[in-house]
């Protein structure tokens, strides 16, 4: 749990280079297997029936344009759209083989399963260790000593610890942006989730904290099964292990992120890869 | 003249008109203030909130209406304020979406009706629900008839401050897995506790100075009383009555009961627009 920090240097490759992570061999587990989904505003259909899986502690991003259905997709996932009584969805969505979107699951105890960080920091009006002790209270009674270890080892893993360990007691709304979504990841993690979803966590950040975020994803990537969605190809280059391109609510095209980038089997993967389009 | 000074002529005379108008708006308002100081601060002294109201034609001061005024009040809160924000919390959390939207839209304009309703209005209601069928004047009513007008301040800022609460936060509470009271009570509650703060002062700032509804339901008493069962005096009665009398004595006191109403009033306005001004900044 408590693993020290290993603080690699901060490096932004370029789209297609020499990315370090594991390569094929054998075939990784489906920690999540979605299976001919659809998804409805109201009447409009978003998503024309997707069958995906996401391989368990791998890194799998959905990439496409806007309007394509990404974060649609991503928000079933974790029936985020249940909170919005015109939204529905159909078809089935696997979680260690069991249907989340079943009626008889409990949304609640399927959410501490996956664990969510938005585009928009959103920190609670609160103070930093209330952040964090705020998901863990909601299903576990821990001691005192118990609750800040767990606070620290959060804020850890999130690389935030350092930055915030003089000041627990002042507000998440005081961070910046960059550390107010790193709280929102350590906040995240601190329920232990199995699975994580990012949408698009580092589009309203700087670069500097984006290349953390993205670092810190490489990190969590071994004891995570993270699922993100980007407008930022090379941002899915770099930290994926698979990418799916979504296209008008279709799935066009799921493969490993090297196959995907540099030999697409669709045209349109090409013409958006390639900046045609998008 | 070229359409641009014709435009710069028009903004002067569109600016003047506009300065006169707030000059006319503030001029009443400075002269209620200045008449209320001048004619009301030579009565502030101890004796107007240590003595009880007197005779016509002794000294007295407005202890018993003080008092009156600050139980009935502080009653018409406790009671008041829990239904406006539960009700707001309705308003803002659960009837957002679909086909409760519509029951939400339908309570939002029969409260804003009740928001604007003449208070003398509330003051029969209560008169012929209360005090005929207890037979006596007494505070309870006169509490109750106060709680009816806050209900509707208190739900309206409730209601405008939940729903100013990014959705993101809800979300971001739900995707922890809380669930929907949980998300309401620890993380919206506390995103717009200013506000509702603020609504709740401005509730009883208002309250603090309506006369209609206590003409029928606390009525007055000149004397000391405790008891909520019987009837209560309370500033803005006292000063009504006090005013419209022939005695001397009597109108310097409602002259110093108008100005202790109008500084609290103030004050509260104050202390709202800070809290509010605070909400803001350390908000979202």
């Amino acid at each position: 749990m408590t693993a020290p920090q290993q603080r690699r240097e901060i490096k932004i490759e370029t789209a297609l280079g020499d990315r370090p992570k594991v390569e094929g061999g054998e075939v990784p587990a489906e920690k999540i297997t979605i299976r001919d989904l659809k998804f409805f505003y109201g009447d409009r259909e978003a998503l024309h029936g997707i069958s995906l899986p996401v391989y368990a502690k791998r890194v799998t991003a959905f990439i496409g344009p806007s309007g394509c259905g990404k974060s649609t997709l991503l928000r079933v996932l974790n029936r985020m759209y249940d909170l919005y009584p015109n939204q529905r969805a159909e078809g089935t969505v696997l979680l260690d083989g069991e249907d989340i979107l079943a009626k008889s699951k409990d949304v609640n105890l399927i959410r501490t399963k996956i664990g969510m960080v938005f585009q928009k920091p959103t920190p609670f009006p609160m103070a930093i260790y209330e952040n964090i002790a705020f998901g863990i209270r909601l299903y576990e009674k821990l001691s005192q000593p118990e609750m800040d270890a767990r606070v620290e080892s959060a804020l850890r893993k999130a690389a935030l610890w350092d930055e915030v360990k003089d000041k627990l007691a002042a507000s998440g709304l005081s961070l910046s942006g960059g550390q107010q979504q790193r709280l929102c990841i350590a906040r995240a993690i601190a329920v232990k989730p199995e699975v994580l979803l990012l949408d698009e966590p580092a589009s309203a950040l700087d670069p500097i904290s984006t290349a953390k975020i993205e670092e810190l994803i490489g990190e969590l990537q071994r004891d995570y099964t993270i699922a993100i969605v980007t407008h930022n190809l090379q941002q899915a280059a770099r930290v994926s292990d698979h990418t799916a391109f979504l296209f008008l609510g279709n799935l066009v095209e799921f493969g490993p992120t090297d196959t995907l980038f540099t030999r697409p089997k669709d045209k349109r993967t090409e013409d958006y890869i390639t900046g045609r389009f998008g | 003249m070229t359409l641009y000074q014709r435009r710069k002529l028009a903004n002067r005379v569109a600016l003047g008109f506009a300065g006169v108008a707030a000059a006319i708006g503030l001029f009443w308002l400075a002269s209620i203030l200045w008449i209320l100081v001048a004619k009301g601060v030579a009565g502030l002294d101890l004796q107007l909130f240590t003595e009880m109201t007197p005779p016509p034609g002794s000294d007295g001061g407005l202890l018993n209406a003080i008092f009156g005024s600050f139980v009935m009040t502080l009653v018409a809160i406790v009671v008041g304020a829990p239904v406006g924000i539960l009700a707001g919390t309705y308003l803002a959390e659960y009837a957002r979406y679909e086909k409760t939207a519509r029951i939400g839209e339908i309570v939002r304009f029969v409260n804003d009706i009740l928001l604007s309703a003449p208070s003398i209005i509330v003051g029969l209601f209560i008169y012929e629900v209360m005090v005929v069928r207890m037979g006596h004047f007494s505070a309870w009513a006169g509490a109750m008839a106060l709680a009816v007008i806050a209900v509707p301040v208190v739900l309206r800022t409730t209601d405008d401050m939940l729903t100013l609460v990014p959705a993101g936060l809800r979300e971001a509470a739900a995707a922890l897995g809380a669930p929907r009271w949980k998300v309401v009570v620890t993380v919206s509650y506390r995103a717009a506790a200013s506000g509702m703060m603020t609504g709740i002062l401005l509730a009883i700032a208002r309250v603090s100075g309506e006369t209609a509804p206590l003409l029928f339901t606390a009525l007055n008493n000149q004397f000391w009383s405790a008891n909520m069962n019987a009837p209560m005096a309370n500033l803005p009665v006292v000063i009504f009555q006090f005013a419209l009398s022939p005695y001397e004595n009597w109108q310097h006191l409602a002259w110093s009961g108008a100005l202790v109403i109008t500084a609290t009033v103030l004050l509260l306005n104050i202390i709202a627009r800070v809290l509010a001004a605070r909400g803001r900044s350390n908000g979202d």
